[in-house]
């Protein structure tokens, strides 16, 4: 019998460890999938962060390493100078990279390293049980914010892919969702894109992926999807932020 | 062919590293270490190598960690208040078994402190600093030419036993010019098959990580690491005797201390007082055996610090308290002269501690 679909080559045989619902098998697949069209598994080096991706270590076949939590852009910084042929990408949420690594993100974009992000962004903690995040939206409830977050208390949630299109350095900046099947084909094209730019040396390509955490989110995973249409895209619009190469070629 | 030149100990530290092989340098400003970084960012360019300002000191202990998870001698180096931000990687370096090079000129704490010399940062080297279980070998140069002799010993040491060295210097040696001797050194290689090189196919992927969710597998890795730890106690311990033939008291101290000490035991012979000086090279592993048999023979210790005494409780253990033991501190980036150390001994041996 033909063999029409198929596990990625890059992802392990294994049962992830995710949450029923929880998107990060299908980001996690992605990435996977442009390893593997790109031929590129076998020279990448993975950087895995702190949170429910910890264990991204074990089912990404390339090979890996855990970071603190936060510093995974200066880890992938660090392998990157010294393995300039290799491809290097880091794999993150919004609390590791948004909150306590927000400096070595900013600062790995301003470097232009030329690098690969994959920046996961539910609006909450996952794995310390539902806090809330850099990207909590006003009034959502936490475990941290029970009564809704108060922005007069606490700020407001940071928009990290407008945020860093502002920066000269990076190359490519976009935000995507994984909620539906249109928004996941869109997101593959980017995370494709986003190591390609690696590959031909041009620099920090960072993808935003709007996902849903209907365990924290205290919701159906059908609930999730649509409450990402229905409130998280609204202040962190899907698009292109930035893309130097696009632009220079438009002039 | 031997090379002999006039120049500070931070640059001797930063020639030494490139000599050894170390071609990555990461690291963030801060007084008194600052020549260090600005040798790297002169040379490094030109020999092929990279020398890369981090955005904070974290940053800069994390790209070490992930230079060093693919296979290369790295180093950092930094000065007290920027050791404790860098204590978080030095604790991930250590539950990975990845080598590092990292340097500590100290100064004076704790809080931001002062810029003057200091040997404060004792405990965070040798205790710990960062979480978990685990050592790191810890090298106190006492002058220019140890802090390039050291240098290269340290990274040596880091890649036989997979863990960090660290140089824990002070303001004065950092910043003190001698006249020193590079010799040609032949610098070991070192099988990394753990190295994060892209596997292109050829082997199983490796992974470079700390975390063990199952308490059984951390505990055996504890164990492993210990295990290490217990050939480095028992092979690499380093230090200098001086005057202990017919010592009857013994000075104990490191680095800048131990210089001026020397001063106070020559003054302290001429009085004829029989007294001599040990002078641990390494902190970490600490030279125990050779201070238990000094306790068998003399009939006091000082200590002389510059910090309100963190050492002398490692000298008390490695004695088991056998003999009194006398302390000889100065604080916050003050030096003791030779008359104070002077004094200290006289007092020992009125039996004053």
């Amino acid at each position: 019998m033909a063999v029409v679909f198929e596990k990625p080559k890059s992802l392990a045989d294994l049962p992830l460890h995710y949450c029923p619902g929880c998107p990060h098998g299908i980001i996690h697949r992605l990435v996977a999938e442009a390893l593997d069209e790109l031929g590129i598994e076998g020279k990448a080096i993975g950087i895995a962060p702190v949170g429910c991706a910890v264990m991204a270590y074990d089912y990404f076949t390339c090979d890996m390493i855990e970071s603190a939590h936060g510093r995974a852009p200066a880890v992938a910084t660090g392998i990157k100078r010294c393995r300039p042929d290799n491809i290097v990408f880091t794999y993150q949420g919004d609390g590791d990279l948004a909150s306590i690594g927000m400096a070595e993100t900013v600062h790995a974009a301003a470097r232009n390293e030329n690098i690969t992000i994959i920046f996961v962004n539910n609006a909450i903690y996952g794995m310390t049980g539902g806090q809330m995040a850099p990207t909590t939206l006003p009034g959502q409830v936490t475990q941290t914010s029970p009564y809704g977050r108060d922005v007069n208390h606490c700020g407001w949630p940071i928009r990290v892919s407008e945020m860093l299109a502002t920066l000269e350095g990076p190359e490519y900046i976009t935000r995507v969702a994984v909620n539906n099947v249109k928004n996941v084909m869109n997101a593959k094209k980017a995370i494709k894109k986003a190591f390609q730019n690696q590959v031909e040396g041009k620099g920090f390509s960072l993808v935003e992926v709007v996902s849903a955490c209907p365990t924290n989110w205290g919701m159906t995973p059908e609930q999730a999807l649509k409450w990402v249409d229905s409130d998280m895209l609204p202040y962190y619009p899907m698009g292109v932020y930035k893309d130097r190469s696009a632009a220079k070629e438009e002039k | 062919m031997a090379e002999r030149v006039l120049m500070k100990g931070n640059e001797a530290i930063a020639e030494a590293a490139i000599r050894a092989g170390c071609r990555h340098y990461f690291g963030y400003p801060i007084t008194p270490q600052t020549e260090i970084a600005a040798y790297m960012a002169k040379k490094m360019p030109k020999i092929g190598g990279v020398f890369l300002q981090a955005e904070s000191e974290i940053a800069s202990i994390n790209m070490v960690y992930g230079a060093s998870a693919a296979g290369m001698r790295v180093m950092t180096s930094s000065s007290s208040p920027g050791i404790s931000l860098k204590a978080e990687g030095l604790s991930y370096l250590a539950g990975s078994d990845i080598p590092a090079f990292v340097v500590n000129v100290q100064r004076g704490g704790p809080g931001l402190g002062g810029i003057q010399p200091s040997q404060a940062d004792y405990f965070q080297a040798t205790k710990g600093g960062g979480h978990g279980d685990y050592r790191m070998i810890v090298l106190a140069p006492a002058s220019v030419q140890e802090m390039a002799s050291l240098t290269i010993k340290g990274f040596d040491l880091a890649d036989k036993y997979n863990m960090t060295a660290m140089i824990l210097a002070d303001g004065t040696i950092g910043q003190m010019m001698e006249p020193i001797t590079f010799e040609e050194e032949e610098i070991r290689q070192y099988d990394k098959p753990w190295a994060l090189t892209g596997h292109e196919g050829k082997r199983p992927h490796n992974v470079v990580n700390s975390l063990y969710l199952k308490p059984e597998e951390l505990e055996r890795k504890n164990f492993e690491r210990y295990e290490r730890y217990k050939l480095v106690e028992e092979n690499e311990a380093m230090w200098e005797e001086y005057m202990m033939e017919d010592a009857e008291y013994c000075v104990v101290a490191f680095g800048i201390a131990a210089r001026v000490a020397k001063n106070a035991v020559v003054s302290a012979r001429e009085k004829g007082i029989k007294v001599g000086l040990i002078r641990p090279i390494t902190l970490w592993p600490f030279p125990k055996k050779v201070l238990e048999q000094a306790a068998q023979r003399v009939k006091g210790f000082v200590c002389v610090e510059l910090s309100m005494g963190q050492m002398i409780e490692d000298v008390r253990l490695a004695t088991n308290c056998k003999r009194p033991v006398g302390l000889v501190c100065r604080s916050g980036g003050m030096v003791p002269s030779p008359d104070e150390v002077l004094a200290g001994i006289e007092n020992a041996v009125k039996g004053v501690y």
